[in-house]
């Protein structure tokens, strides 16, 4: 097969190009053939990924068309952009982008400088022990399910058996409704945020701090610099550069809000601040079922998150480089 | 060495303020196992409860003796022991192959796995393919769409990259195929390393909530989690909870057992997590 064509192409201009196609696709295959295990091991992983993350992404078509569940993605009609159409016009729209850009910017303000002071003062700490174990304690929250933080949540604020409102009433306050005003609702969950995840947070701090080179510290103790001007000029220019890349990886991630959080955290009296993409998606397209409508949903905050994402990365490549610099 | 009068203040100041910290992290933790200790007739008469006057084990006996949450626990049992088998398989598998240089191809793979990362088609188009498996109500369908991500391949084969490929050459003389080979040498000799992602994949599978309580119907495939939060919303006693209970609405000292029995796993194998932090911390890092 492969002689016969060689046969009839030789002499042409592209024939040397054709014989290199060739070769490397003959070559190819037999590298897959001679690896053939190594290919068998790698089989279930590719057709998991194929069928469980591909084959939804083909199911996006839906939100172009009225799928019905009896009809099928194949029978349904198609409507093009109705759906999206439809969601920019509609008010929730705007609700949706206001939730998810508050809760994000609230999160950037209060919870992000949170990890950077937190390791910044354990790297002041003296005592081994104390350090561990503070650390332990700080780490253990990352670990735990939303459902429990939400237990906890509920323990420490609700209004009648919350055990701060236990202690408002002690001293003769009136209890306070934290879960059900919708004023706090949004500093309610950037406490939650901060509560589980600031310790775990400093991790990444923390070891770039252990990778600084302790002669900085010593020319810096020479010029007469005590430990609060290292910590000012040394340590956190030292850290600037994972700052600033996680910063920017930070906003890449704008269009996402934990779900599971705020679903659990959801009730009546908050949801008009509490909806955001996610659940908005749950609840009018699997308690309502409108299927086609929250696909459009779920797709446009996917595609504007990829766009986000992408864009981070790039200047996140960028602001290493200048970091190093 | 002498610390000056200003330094002496501020480490003070920092240990006080740390240890504050640490007190705000422990405190709802120590509350909750303390009410859950706590004799529900205590705790309904007073008002507040620091510290019980009398230690009761009744919530956690009620608890394990009611049929619901002993299932709950084995459900989410099962998907931590199975789901997390079945996890390593197929990612330690799969990463391994992309991590030998001798398979070509293995580019284009890694990018189409990296774009999952990037890119997820939203809840929906997930729901719709498992209703088309027929998976709706089955617990394979937790564990399947959460079986393996991008980030798992990525950490595992930036592992077994560490392993040099002239094992494999070793193995191939000794007449090892590269199947025979990763499960006979490669797989034992990676154990440590196996068994910290295995612990990420349990905890993982055991904190699971949204997938199951989107793909099970029926209260008896319920893992802890979604039992968990059923029972805290449960305020009417109107719901399922309570006729799986089968008596008015769980009492809060109930409540927080169960909070307690479902922290205590983790708990458990939190000494052996800490061990492997680097490469949790890594992935909390990709992921920003």
């Amino acid at each position: 097969m492969q002689k016969t064509e060689l046969g009839h192409i030789s002499g042409s201009g592209s024939a040397s190009r054709e014989t290199k196609k060739l070769r490397t696709r003959s070559s190819f295959i037999s590298a897959v053939r001679k690896n053939r295990y190594l290919y068998l091991l790698a089989l279930p992983g590719i057709l998991y990924f194929l069928i469980f993350k591909y084959l939804p992404m083909w199911g996006i078509v839906i939100s172009f068309q009225n799928y019905s569940p009896y009809a099928g993605v194949f029978n349904s009609n198609w409507v093009g952009f109705d759906h999206f159409r439809r969601f920019f016009s509609n008010p929730d729209f705007w609700l949706l982008f206001r939730n998810t850009m508050a809760i994000n910017l609230l999160n950037l303000t209060l919870f992000f400088p949170l990890p950077i002071i937190l390791s910044l003062l354990l790297n002041e700490l003296r005592g081994v022990l104390y350090k561990r174990v503070l650390q332990s304690v700080f780490y253990l929250p990352h670990f735990l399910s939303w459902v429990i933080i939400f237990s906890l949540t509920f323990l420490m604020f609700s209004q009648g058996e919350g055990i701060i409102n236990k202690m408002l009433v002690f001293f003769g306050q009136d209890p306070y409704p934290f879960l059900t005003d919708p004023n706090i609702f949004w500093f309610m969950l950037t406490g939650q945020s901060i509560w589980k995840e600031a310790g775990w947070g400093t991790i990444l701090f923390l070891a770039a701090i252990a990778g600084i080179d302790q002669q900085q510290y010593e020319a810096a103790k020479m010029d007469g610099a005590g430990r609060l001007r290292q910590m000012w000029h040394v340590t956190l220019p030292s850290i600037r550069t994972v700052i600033v890349i996680l910063l920017i990886l930070r906003l890449g991630d704008m269009m996402d809000v934990g779900f599971e959080q705020v679903f659990l955290m959801y009730n009546g009296a908050v949801s008009h601040v509490a909806e955001v993409f996610d659940t908005y998606v749950y609840r009018v397209g699997i308690q309502q079922g409108q299927f086609s409508y929250s696909t459009a949903v779920g797709l446009f905050k996917s595609v504007v998150g990829l766009v986000l994402v992408l864009g981070a990365n790039y200047l996140a490549k960028r602001a290493g480089e200048e970091g190093i610099y | 060495m002498k610390l000056s009068l200003g330094e002496r203040v501020f480490q003070t100041a920092n240990i006080l303020v740390l240890g504050l910290i640490g007190l705000i992290t422990i405190f709802p933790i120590y509350y909750v196992v303390i009410v859950s200790f706590t004799d529900p007739a205590e705790y309904l008469s007073k008002d507040l409860v620091l510290f019980p006057t009398n230690w009761s084990l009744d919530s956690y006996r009620y608890l394990l003796s009611t049929s619901a949450f002993p299932q709950a626990l084995g459900v989410s049992a099962f998907l931590a022991v199975v789901g997390t088998a079945c996890s390593l398989i197929v990612t330690s598998s799969l990463a391994y192959a992309l991590s030998r240089k001798r398979m070509q191809g293995r580019r284009p793979i890694m990018l189409m796995i990296l774009f999952t990362i990037l890119f997820t088609p939203g809840i929906i188009p997930n729901y719709i393919l498992v209703r088309e498996l027929g998976l709706l109500n089955s617990l394979w369908a937790v564990i399947l769409v959460s079986l393996s991500t991008g980030w798992f391949v990525i950490l595992m084969r930036g592992f077994f990259q560490s392993i040099p490929e002239s094992l494999d050459e070793a193995a191939a003389i000794d007449g090892c195929n590269d199947i025979t080979a990763f499960f006979r040498i490669v797989l034992p000799l990676s154990m440590p390393a196996i068994a910290a992602f295995g612990l990420f994949f349990a905890v993982g599978y055991w904190n699971q909530y949204f997938n199951a309580m989107l793909y099970l119907n029926s209260p008896d495939k319920w893992p802890i989690q979604v039992l968990l939060q059923n029972m805290l919303v449960d305020a009417s006693g109107s719901s399922m909870v309570s006729e799986t209970f089968n008596q008015p609405p769980p009492s809060e000292t109930l409540k927080m057992a169960a909070v307690v029995i479902a922290i205590l796993p983790i708990v458990m194998v939190y000494p052996f997590l800490q061990k492997h932090f680097a490469k949790g911390a890594m992935v909390g890092s990709i992921k920003g």
